[in-house]
């Protein structure tokens, strides 16, 4: 296709390459609110082409080094902003380390996207059925960010407010994730129902236990396309610590998600529908938790 | 029949071999000349403003912003184009009593869908316009908006039309034998009833457009993504006033139609009209977006229907009404009844029994039109047949296959009429039957599916059996009052060095048209296909005719094409005979050689007899006028209409806890008459079914209560993609036509006519151990889980 003639469809915009974390902090400074930092592009080119954003400056990231690599840090992987979905899939330390990030990145999109797209885009956006915001809460991660009064991290849990609402302020930038490294005594699931592969979920779950012999220590459970955020059922981990994954403790489990979530109406797939999807995901992923021993 | 059209054996034997396309090569190098690429000097560029109401009143447009942006040439409205554009009209005369109103490129006073284009703005890049665009402000007064079918019919209910007394756009009935009597009489009655959404056709390469108007020279140049340039041709010179001699349309290669591409648009219109206020080059090409709300849309249908039967499974009568809603227009100029027309028509057609009633009723509400895409009415008529069949089958427990078996009209027993009164030449039900039983290893299937039901895995199989209307004659179109040609155009030469030249009416939209024709000529002449060179698409050098639609190309196209190159073989046969002074049937030609018909031995080649021809005319007898160019039109007589028949199969899984269907495999047995190129008929059948799967399963066009389409994006209308479709496994009976030499009937409609109906019956086939049902299509999770009481 003729793209300079025939389909354009973004409004113009000013670019700037940015070097460094701080160049690219003043940039935006400098713009007001009418800028955007641009990473994969793989959410906001599409915001743009819609004409739902319009931002008089484009602030590229890209170039960043301190935004890049995956390396371990103490207790921690730092995973850089940059790393691409892609990534999250080929880099060995993930695998090793983040293993529930490496199991739900195949779910995230296509190929091509996953090619491009980051995995700092992806929680500074914090779509409510993006997968790895949701991983993020499942895994106590950190999130580094780096703003005009200095750097910060914040806690997933503290991080994901409302729809498309973060802890992120304006002219802030997510720098880098920090995961506690996976230890031999946690196991991992994660899936997804999706009419078809590659498309945002009708529902998602990852799930991290911590075990103690057979019992269950610890566990995180966060779902993905619930509601306005990615989200954790607290009751429904509540009922599974300290217990074995029997049929009964499971059943517990999936009867209180009801008290955990509340799905938004939609005419495709309604609320008490999918209740009875997270339910079933549920289900299926402890079933395989307690296989996986 | 004449000779034979099959014996592979001998050179030059194309008909009925799998070659592979001379023009894949050309597109999968990139090298394909899509309007969309087209760029032409001084062009400009044309973006539209759409409707976000789906109907209001137009109380004022305000444009003087969007005028004063650098770069901008034109903004026009409805009241700009009306002046210079005459309004059309989407009815038909055959279709007796239908309404339709007027409709003018951009709406004069009131939008009718949202989303309906409103002003257009005409700028140096595509850019520019969109910027202007937003400076456009239109007050709008809302009306009331009529969305659903049962709304649309309240009677006192808002009007689409102001001045109709409803919002009825057409009706029709078919009333043939005893329905009442076969009811009254019957063993069992099945009755139910099922809706089909609305889908699309999301081509890759959207709507695109070039018009070039030439105020020097008065004469209009139309570069246009369509199948039907002459159609286009007519429209263009006639709403503009333009002599058609000085109208010209090209149709070169088209990122995909399935029917969308044959229909007025009004930005193309539009687009036409702004070329002549400019007398300027003027491109538009639709978004994505723009497509799911300019583009036809197709079926939404609700259909209530019963079937009677005698005790053991004997069909007995159908009786079937018809409801379904077309958006605010008809479109033009094939209309938006069709495909409820032929819904009615198609019903029970593979079957024996006579007597049928059916009601159509054809609605009109504030969304974009319906009209005539893949298999127009097909997967609607097969779908309740087919599911009306099954439940038959199961209330009198018979086999899917045996109570058809039953049912169908033998092979040997044609001609015959179906209850709706087509006339069938000859199909072949049972053979079909037979193979697809064996293709599938259906009892091993059933053997399979009962031991995994008892591990809670619920496998569903689905038969549908169908029939599919080609090579349609003017009783489609053209006794409506359609200037919609059923005959076709060839023109072929000889060039001078022995190669041929074939320039055709019917065109290419990927299917492989090109091929076909070259297949044939080839064949027919006695030549290697790469020295035939076949021209599509350009009226202003291709002999007008129907194009392609409705599986014409290769049935009408391509008898064409063979009578064409008869004549030119017999021209060519006659200058040899007095070269070689020998009679005319004496001689033959076999790659490129004239031989003598007995012997083989060859005699003199074809580019001798041209160079002669063209260049030493004085070595020729005195008085010899060699004709080495033809052209030849044919249109189909006897049948109306080529049926073709076949039968499908589906295999899949059913998740009863999610709702989530797996498609494992589907089969098809097709009769399509001749082939002539396999591969390319086993390419139309694939692509076909997955057209068809998708609308079983993934595509829908949704709207909100306020006529809003809610999910007009890639990321939220489904198409099927790779990963969730089956192997597609093929086979074929032939049964060719007698109407033609040929013998070739359609099929790019089979896939579609029936993928759909054998999913549903499928899936009602998983669900039977749970006394759970499903009869409207897309069938989504949510349809299947409510069916299952999951939630
Ligand atoms: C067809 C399609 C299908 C998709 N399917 C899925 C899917 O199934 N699952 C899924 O999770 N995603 C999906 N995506 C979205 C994709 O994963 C995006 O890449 C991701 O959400 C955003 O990452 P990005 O790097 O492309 O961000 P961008 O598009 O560049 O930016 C997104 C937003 O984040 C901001 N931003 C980016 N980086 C930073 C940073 N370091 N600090 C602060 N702000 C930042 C930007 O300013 C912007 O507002 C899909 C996208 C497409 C086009």
């Amino acid at each position: 296709m003729d793209l300079g003639e025939t389909a354009v469809k973004a409004r113009a915009f000013s670019y700037f390459r940015a070097a460094t974390i701080d160049h690219a902090l003043d940039a935006h400074a400098r713009a007001g609110d009418d800028a955007r930092f641009i990473a994969g592009g793989q959410s906001l080119v599409p915001a743009l082409s819609l004409r739902l954003q319009a931002p008089r400056l484009m602030i590229d990231i890209t170039h960043i080094d301190e935004l890049r690599g995956v390396r371990r840090e103490g207790g921690h992987l730092r995973i850089g902003a940059l790393t691409r979905h892609c990534e999250m899939l080929s880099e060995p330390l993930i695998a090793e380390f983040a293993p529930l990030l490496h199991a739900a990145a195949p779910f995230v999109a296509h190929p091509a996207i996953r090619n491009r797209g980051t995995f700092g885009g992806s929680v500074a956006l914090a779509d409510p059925a993006s997968e790895f915001p949701a991983m993020t809460l499942a895994l106590d991660a950190e999130i580094e960010i780096a703003g005009p009064s200095g750097r910060r991290r914040v806690r997933a849990d503290d991080f994901f407010i409302d729809l498309f609402e973060t802890a992120l302020q304006p002219g802030e930038l997510i720098t880098a994730i920090y995961v506690p490294l996976f230890r031999a005594d946690q196991r991992f699931a994660f899936d997804e129902l999706a009419r078809r592969r590659g498309d945002y979920a009708l529902v998602g779950c990852g799930i991290l236990a911590t075990f103690a012999g057979e019992r269950i220590h610890d566990i995180r459970i966060s779902y993905l396309s619930v509601g306005n955020t990615p989200t954790r059922v607290r009751g429904a981990e509540a009922t599974l610590v300290g217990s074995r994954l029997d049929a009964v403790r499971i059943a517990a489990a999936q009867a209180a998600l009801e008290g955990d979530l509340a799905p938004p109406e939609s005419d495709e797939v309604p609320p008490a529908m999918r209740l009875h999807l997270a339910r079933v995901l549920l289900g299926r992923l402890l079933g395989r938790l307690g296989e996986a021993a | 029949m004449t000779a034979p059209l099959t014996s592979l054996d001998r050179p030059n034997s194309y008909i009925g071999r799998s070659v592979p396309r001379p023009n894949a090569k050309r597109l999968l190098a990139g090298r394909g000349r899509y309007v969309s690429d087209l760029r032409l000097p001084r062009m400009l560029y044309a973006a539209f403003l759409r409707s976000p109401h789906a109907h209001a009143k137009i109380v004022s447009i305000s444009t003087e912003q969007a005028r004063a942006v650098e770069g901008v040439h034109l903004v026009a409205t409805g009241v700009d184009l009306a002046k210079i554009c005459t309004p059309w009209t989407g009815t038909l005369d055959h279709f007796k009593g239908m309404t339709s109103a007027p409709q003018w490129p951009l709406p004069v006073d009131r939008v009718v869908w949202a989303g309906q284009a409103v002003v257009a703005v005409v700028a140096e890049s595509r850019a520019i316009a969109e910027d202007a665009l937003e400076l456009i402000e239109v007050d709008y007064e809302d009306l009331p908006v009529v969305v659903d079918i049962d709304s649309a019919r309240e009677a006192g209910g808002a009007l689409i039309n102001p001045g109709s007394v409803n919002n009825t756009c057409f009706r029709s009935q078919l009333d043939n034998g005893t329905v009442d009597d076969a009811f009254a009489h019957a063993a069992h009655v099945v009755e139910e009833e099922f809706t089909f959404g609305r889908h699309t056709a999301v081509t890759l390469e959207p709507r695109a457009i070039v018009a070039d108007y030439d105020p020097a020279d008065g004469a209009l140049t139309v570069h246009h993504g369509t199948q039907t340039p002459y159609q286009f041709q007519d429209l263009y010179s006639r709403h503009y006033n333009i002599p058609e001699a000085r109208v010209r349309v090209i149709a070169t290669d088209i990122g995909g139609s399935f029917g969308m591409k044959l229909h007025v648009y009004h930005e193309d219109m539009a687009v036409v009209g702004l070329s002549i206020l400019l007398g300027r080059p003027v491109k538009y090409v639709a978004d994505r977006m723009e497509s799911f709300v300019s583009d036809i849309h197709a079926r939404d249908h609700r259909v209530r229907a019963r079937m009677a039967l005698d005790a053991e499974g004997e069909i007995l009568a159908m009786e079937v009404e018809d409801l379904t809603a077309i958006g605010a227009f008809s479109t033009y100029p094939r209309t938006s009844v069709v495909e409820g027309n032929q819904v009615i028509r198609l019903m029970g057609a593979p079957y024996r029994f006579k007597n049928y009633r059916a009601t159509l009723e054809v609605i009109f509400q504030n969304k974009v039109q319906t009209s005539q895409y893949r298999a127009v009415g097909h997967p609607i008529a097969c779908a309740v047949t087919e599911r009306l069949v099954d439940m038959a089958a199961a209330k009198l427990r018979l086999d899917p296959f045996a109570i058809r078996a039953q049912n169908v009209i033998p092979d040997d027993a044609y001609p015959q009429t179906s209850p709706t009164g087509y006339r069938f030449e000859a199909l072949s039900h049972q053979a079909c039957l037979t193979r697809l039983h064996e293709m599938m290893d259906y009892d091993g299937l059933r053997a399979k599916q009962a031991d995994l039901r008892k591990r809670g895995i619920y496998r569903g199989i689905g038969i549908a059996t169908f029939v599919e209307i080609t090579n349609p004659s003017p009783a489609f179109y053209g006794v409506g009052g359609a200037r919609i040609s059923s005959q076709d155009g060839a023109i072929l030469n000889l060039t001078p060095s022995g190669e041929v030249r074939c320039l055709i009416s019917v065109t290419e939209q990927g299917q492989g048209t090109e091929a076909i024709i070259s297949q044939i000529v080839a064949d027919q002449l006695g030549l290697a296909q790469d020295h035939v060179k076949v021209i599509t698409g350009d009226t202003e050098v291709t002999p007008h005719g129907g194009a392609t639609w409705a599986c014409r190309g290769a049935g009408i196209g391509g008898e064409t094409a063979l009578q064409a190159t008869r004549a030119l073989k017999r021209n060519i046969l006659e200058i040899a005979a007095l070269i070689l002074q020998e009679q005319p049937s004496a001689l033959d030609i076999v790659d490129g050689q004239v031989v003598d018909t007995a012997t083989r031995n060859q005699r003199i080649p074809i580019s001798e007899i041209a160079r002669i021809a063209y260049f030493r005319s004085d070595t020729l007898p005195p008085g010899t006028q060699a004709q080495l160019t033809v052209s030849h039109h044919f249109a189909p007589q006897g049948y109306p209409f080529a049926f073709t028949n076949g039968i499908q199969g589906c295999l899949l899984e059913v998740d009863v806890e999610t709702g989530l269907i797996r498609l494992l495999k589907h089969f098809i047995v097709e009769d399509c008459g001749r082939v002539i190129n396999p591969m390319l008929v086993d390419e139309q059948l694939r692509g076909g079914i997955v057209q068809g799967l998708g609308a079983a399963l993934f595509e829908e066009c949704r709207y909100s209560d306020t006529g809003q389409l809610v999910n007009g994006s890639l990321a939220d209308y489904l198409v099927p993609m790779p990963m969730e479709m089956p192997d597609i496994v093929i086979g074929h009976v032939e049964t060719p036509t007698a109407d033609t030499e040929l013998g070739a009937k359609g099929v790019g409609e089979a896939g579609t006519a029936a993928a759909s109906a054998c999913v549903l019956n499928a899936v009602n086939d998983a669900l039977a151990p749970f006394g759970a049902t499903i009869n409207s299509i897309p069938i989504t999770p949510m349809k299947v889980l409510t069916a299952l009481k999951r939630f």
